[in-house]
């Protein structure tokens, strides 16, 4: 077994330094299409950060990817990699547009709670079988949530196609009644007399931040965390504390699935007030770069959803300034991101260790 | 249905299953060695945009598969890197290289071509054409025999024709070469097979590699012969249904190859009719076509049809235990 | 060829070799000769280097210093090629068999003749065959070796070596899995071996193995060399003080029990895995208050399901078993909690797999199996953190658990430390029933005192132990009547004073000494 590092080295500087080397990877791909990198981030920065509107745009996709960080995160704790968060992100748009059109809501703080239960049960109902096959029939969940991906995005173009679909050509429901629409961040922010541009930044951010929140709570202070953490390490150590396999599977699948499918609140309810195809846009696979780099802490998860926020929105800037740097920028460095905090871990780790070994040898 | 569309929709079939066919070969040496590779999808996109790519630039379809056997190979050293060398996760490895040649494909694409991520239309010299076989317009006649010779056996591109060789050829050199034994050792025992004095990196890392060409020539089939040039995300899902089919093959040559029949048929019968009216059922979406492969792997998996195990060493790196 | 003349070479002398993993130094400076043609005996405590030293002889690991010399020829070996180059063979202690593999095809794999299988093959069998005659090692060639025991499995991991024609062969532990019958074939095995000119190291921390086959011996302690002595001038006693390095004292001071009433009634218990191979074969027993039921046998004969049945993690496919009169719940793997609640406390086996999760904190493993207690509840689902850490502090005090800080990761702490981390959970909510697996396994000396001591403590408040030990010392040290297991069924039953090993070893290979002994 090797020393176990301090933990400010493996909560920091690690992932600081795995990070370090996605972006200047990422920095030699822009060199490589022929565009000057640190002009690249300063444009980043200034299109992310350097206005209201930038900012709005910024926490408006953070959002989103805290949801379905936590959704790999809680799942990783339970030591199932769910790749299945995608999936069961566009299963919670289906739940928050039933419960929107279902009933004309009169306030949106009436409909908010159940737009959350149709958001999460649906997500939850999508991650419930991947979740119950690998706890019965042992069947992977990995590959099972990749196939349920794909299936889940076979269904939702039918139902849009076929069910749910407007008058007109595109794929897509009506608008839902106004007295549905999430109050967005400028009219919030207003009330107290603070300007900011109108961007899609609603209200879902402040149950993104109390989701993490409650997700802490849940992983590191409730007993069915701990259950879970001691399934996560080890399953014979789970079983022998009398903690059911089963049921920690599932329920941890459930959980994850609830928290990917709440994205949907965030972006179809609060901001496109309809249902689109492909609303969700890879944002499920965001949570897993989102989870790896945040080391699957809320607190992390936080941070590093702001930092996509800033990838997307500054992404965008971005290609507008210089065409030469698509959007597809993000996807890039999002997979750097992938590989570099969760595949190419031992790249880093292991000349830290040994770093840490000599010196404390040396102190010795 | 008649005669001449049950042979159009073979022959469709055939063409639809080449690539998933390559993709899970390719998934198959490596799973086999007990590396779990999700990023088959990856390395088929980033062969199919540099066959294309290269066979634009260079007017040589030759070095445009090349090109693209390069680009999957490069995709396979830095999964091996990872999850060999680095004892990394295969899985997120796997998920990272999807990314990867989804961002770059795109990106370099609009940076070179200019054309939103295509690349430009490819002309004859550029692309792999079906190859008439001899006298099957002569043979035509011949009832039964002649329209299946003429339009099922004969017509096809050279990759085709190899991607059913690497069948026979795959089967051959995992159970009667010392190559195939002990890749399949490494796959379920390591540890046996570092005691026997065989190095467990490099058998793995030539599993990976062997991937690496078999998606290179998978992509370049999709860019260079089934399509004439290279769009956007054009795989489409194909590598994870290849991994759906090597799945319900179970880790075998032969049922691979009657697994990617299956699902490129039902590609086929799904671009042919957009809904199909089965008597008594009613009509089947052509969405439900899409998602039965992907149902059928999952049924697969959960062993209510025959359990499929994997590999036993699979998804684990190799480390000496103490 | 002579075996082994005065003045050659040894077969294997290794000088000054040394290995660190990490902070931990496995190996330090050591020397050893072992001369051609013998049986090398090489003993010492768990942990005590064997292990590592003969994988580094192997080329499984390399040494950070030192040098290897077979037959007086400096040789490096980097990797097991060179060993197996060098005419060197192992058998590892986990076999090293590729599970879906026919026979031949374990054999060959690195020692194939060509590019294609078909003349490997070919050949291997015809040297089985040569080899099954000269040595009487006879296995089905085209056997799945999954579906091999453990003692023909074995067979063929010797089979290997001599296909690759060594001459020096080392054993790490072969008899740990094997019966008695098994082990004495074994036993002729070695020695045709070695009437054949070959060189044998047989790594074991069984002495008696030791004084019946070698010829020579080498004793360990802490990753050091101590001595190497000719096996007939030594005798077991000195051996044991030499591996542990001081007298030992196995006899624990203790007073006659005080049996109550049969709190613990098993009866006709069976178990058939998921293979379908019958573990337990209608078992039947009764504990009672106030006694240690000591359960020998060699390790793989049932004692771990019979454990794990009772202790409700593993479901059983027949029988009873009555609590204090109240049947148990049989037919599930997830009984632990209910066990618990009936004051029925597991030690595991295997603490590092199951009793602990290595990866957390000291606290939150010394409440594994109880973070359902009401005392342990906070508001709103949480666990009180506070209540759990004192608990963990007390449990610290009181069985001397060191280093003495609860936050610590419990991987940190040593494998005696660990154990009494269990322990201390396990008994002090004082359980009617202790059932305990293996208690002092990688556990040091001065800790071994202490858990039985306390074992014997919970006995004289009048609780009643269920102890499954591979150590028969261990079992009869502290046992009051002894149940020996054999092929999943109780072979004998015997108090423990009126018995001896000699008896024991008999039930242990399933004779029943009284039916046989004329």
């Amino acid at each position: 077994m090797t020393a176990p590092l301090p933990r400010w080295a493996d909560l920091v500087l690690i992932p600081a330094l795995n990070l370090l080397l996605a972006f200047l990877v990422a920095g030699l791909v822009v060199v490589f299409i022929g565009e000057d990198p640190v002009e690249a981030v300063r444009l980043l920065l200034v299109g992310s950060l350097g206005s209201s509107y930038g900012i709005g745009f910024t926490l408006y996709y953070a959002t989103t990817f805290v949801f379905t960080g936590l959704s790999v995160a809680i799942a990783y704790h339970a030591g199932l990699f769910n790749i299945g968060s995608e999936g069961q992100a566009a299963l919670g748009g289906i739940g928050v547009t039933l419960v929107c059109l279902a009933v004309p809501w009169p306030y949106w703080w009436l409909a908010l709670p159940f737009a959350i239960l149709g958001a999460g049960a649906f997500g939850a109902a999508w991650a419930f079988l991947p979740g119950y096959l690998q706890a019965k029939r042992g069947s992977h969940v990995v590959i099972t949530t990749i196939m349920f991906n794909f299936i889940a995005s076979a269904l939702v173009v039918y139902l849009l196609v076929n069910v749910l679909k407007a008058p007109g050509m595109a794929p897509e429901t009506r608008n839902f009644p106004e007295g549905t629409f999430l109050p967005f961040m400028h009219e919030i922010l207003a009330v107290f007399g603070i300007r900011m541009s109108r961007t899609p930044m609603n209200f879902t951010a402040l149950l993104a931040l109390a989701a993490a929140f409650l997700t802490w709570v849940l992983i590191w202070r409730t007993r069915l965390g701990y259950e879970m953490r001691a399934f996560g390490h080890s399953e014979p150590a789970a079983v022998y504390a009398g903690i059911d396999p089963v049921r920690i599977t599932i329920v941890a699948m459930l959980i994850s699935g609830a928290m990917a499918g709440m994205m949907a609140l965030n972006v179809v309810m609060g901001f496109q007030h309809r249902l689109v195809l492909d609303y969700v846009g890879g944002a499920g696979f965001v949570g897993i770069a989102v989870s790896l780099m945040g080391r699957s802490h809320p607190f992390g998860v936080v941070l590093a959803a702001i930092l996509f926020g800033i990838l997307y929105q500054g992404g965008a800037e971005l290609a507008f300034d210089m065409p030469s740097i698509s959007r597809d920028m993000i996807v890039v460095i999002q997979a750097l991101v992938i590989l570099f905090t969760g595949a190419l871990e031992n790249l880093v780790r292991a000349p830290v260790e040994r770093a840490f070994l000599r010196r404390r040898r040396k102190a010795a | 249905m008649d005669f001449a569309t049950v042979l159009q929709l073979a022959g469709s079939s055939l063409r639809l299953a080449t690539p998933l066919l390559l993709a899970c070969l390719a998934g198959l040496y490596s799973e086999r060695a007990g590396i779990f590779d999700i990023g088959l999808e990856g390395k088929m996109l980033a062969a199919a945009f540099a066959a294309a790519a290269f066979a634009a630039i260079t007017g040589s379809v030759w070095i445009g598969l090349l090109a693209g056997i390069a680009a999957s190979s490069a995709l396979s050293l830095i999964h091996g890197v990872a999850s060999i060398t680095l004892k990394g996760n295969q899985l997120i490895s796997g998920v990272a290289i999807n990314f990867l040649a989804a961002g770059l494909t795109a990106l370099v694409g609009q940076n070179w071509f200019g054309l939103g991520g295509q690349t430009p239309q490819l002309g004859p010299g550029q692309r792999f054409l079906a190859i008439e076989w001899p006298l099957a317009d002569a043979l035509l006649p011949v009832p039964v025999i002649g329209p299946i010779y003429r339009h099922l056996i004969s017509g096809h591109n050279i990759l085709v024709y190899l991607a059913l060789l690497a069948v026979p050829a795959t089967w051959w050199i995992l159970y009667r070469t010392r190559f195939g034994l002990r890749l399949r050792a490494v796959g379920e025992n390591p540890a046996a097979v570092d005691t026997a004095g065989i190095s467990v990196v490099r058998l793995r890392y030539a599993a990976v590699m062997i991937a690496g060409l078999l998606c290179g020539i998978a992509g370049a089939y999709l860019s260079t012969g089934m399509a004439a040039g290279f769009v956007r995300e054009m795989t489409a899902g194909k590598g994870f249904i290849a991994l759906a089919a090597l799945i319900f093959a179970k880790w075998r040559p032969w049922p691979a190859l009657g697994a990617c029949l299956l699902f490129g048929a039902l590609e086929a019968i799904g671009i042919r009719y957009q809904a199909i009216t089965i008597p008594g059922l009613g009509v089947v979406p052509v969405q439900f076509m899409q998602a039965l492969p992907y149902i059928l792997t999952v049924v697969i998996l959960a062993g209510f049809v025959g359990k499929a195990v994997p590999p036993r060493a699979g998804g684990r790196p190799y480390v000496k235990e103490r | 060829m002579a075996a082994g003349g005065g003045d050659a070479p040894p077969a294997i002398e290794l000088a000054g070799i040394s290995k660190s993993f990490g902070p931990v130094q496995a190996n330090r400076d050591i020397d050893l000769a072992v001369r051609r043609g013998t049986i090398h005996g090489i003993v010492g405590e768990n942990g005590a280097g064997k292990s590592t030293l003969m994988s580094i002889l192997y080329g499984f690991y390399q040494a950070d210093a030192g040098e290897i010399r077979i037959d007086g020829r400096p040789t490096p070996i980097p990797d097991s090629q060179a060993a197996i180059r060098a005419g060197i063979g192992m058998v590892h202690q986990h076999f090293m068999l590729v599970e879906p593999f026919t026979v031949l095809e374990n054999v060959i794999l690195g020692a194939e003749e060509g590019p294609l299988l078909r003349p490997s093959l070919a050949k291997a069998r015809a040297e089985l065959k040569r080899l099954e005659e000269e040595y009487e090692l006879d296995v089905d060639p085209d056997a799945v070796v999954g579906e091999l025991s453990v003692g023909l499995q074995q067979r063929v991991e010797i089979l290997k070596a001599l296909y690759r024609e060594c001459d020096i062969l080392i054993l790490d532990e072969p008899t740990g899995v094997l019966t008695p019958a098994e082990a004495d074939h074994l036993f002729r095995i070695l020695r045709s071996l070695k009437a054949q000119g070959k060189t044998i190291v047989l790594i074991t921390h069984k002495l008696r193995e030791i004084m019946a086959i070698t010829d020579a011996v080498s004793v360990m302690r802490r990753g050091e060399m101590v001595r190497t002595l000719a096996t007939a001038d030594t005798s077991p006693a000195e051996l044991a003080e030499l591996m542990v390095g001081r007298r030992v004292l196995l006899r624990v001071e203790k007073t006659p029990a005080t049996p109550g009433r049969v709190v613990l009634a098993v009866e006709n218990l069976s178990l058939t895995d998921d293979k379908g191979v019958a573990r337990l074969k209608g078992v039947s027993f009764a504990l009672r208050a106030g006694e240690i039921l000591g359960v020998a046998g060699v390790a793989g004969n049932g004692q771990s399901e019979l454990l794990d049945v009772l202790a409700g993690i593993r479901p059983a496919t027949g029988g009873t078993v009555r609590l204090d009169g109240q049947p148990l719940d049989l037919g599930h793997s997830t009984n632990g909690d209910e066990r618990r609640a009936a004051r029925v406390a597991h030690v595991p086996e295997d603490r590092r797999r199951r009793g602990l999760v290595m990866p957390f904190a000291e606290w939150e493993n010394a409440c594994l199996g109880y973070q359902g207690e009401e005392r342990f509840e906070g508001p709103a689902f949480t666990l009180d953190r506070t209540a759990m850490r004192d608990a963990a502090r007390a449990s610290i005090e009181r069985f001397d658990i060191r280093p003495p800080s609860c936050d610590l990761v419990t991987a940190s702490f040593s494998g005696g430390n660990q154990q009494k981390i269990v322990l201390a959970r396990e008994m002090e909510r004082d359980p009617e029933v202790l059932l305990v697996g293996q208690p002092t396994r990688g556990v040091d000396i001065g800790a071994i005192e202490f858990i039985h001591n306390e074992i014997l403590a919970l006995r004289d408040r009048g609780k009643a132990i269920l102890l499954v030990s591979v150590e028969l010392d261990e079992i009869q040290a502290l046992s009051d009547r002894i149940i020996v297991m054999f092929d999943g069924r109780i072979s004998g039953e015997r108090i423990a004073g009126e018995t001896d090993e000699r008896e024991l070893g008999l039930l242990m290979t399933g004779i029943e000494p009284g039916t046989r002994a004329a």
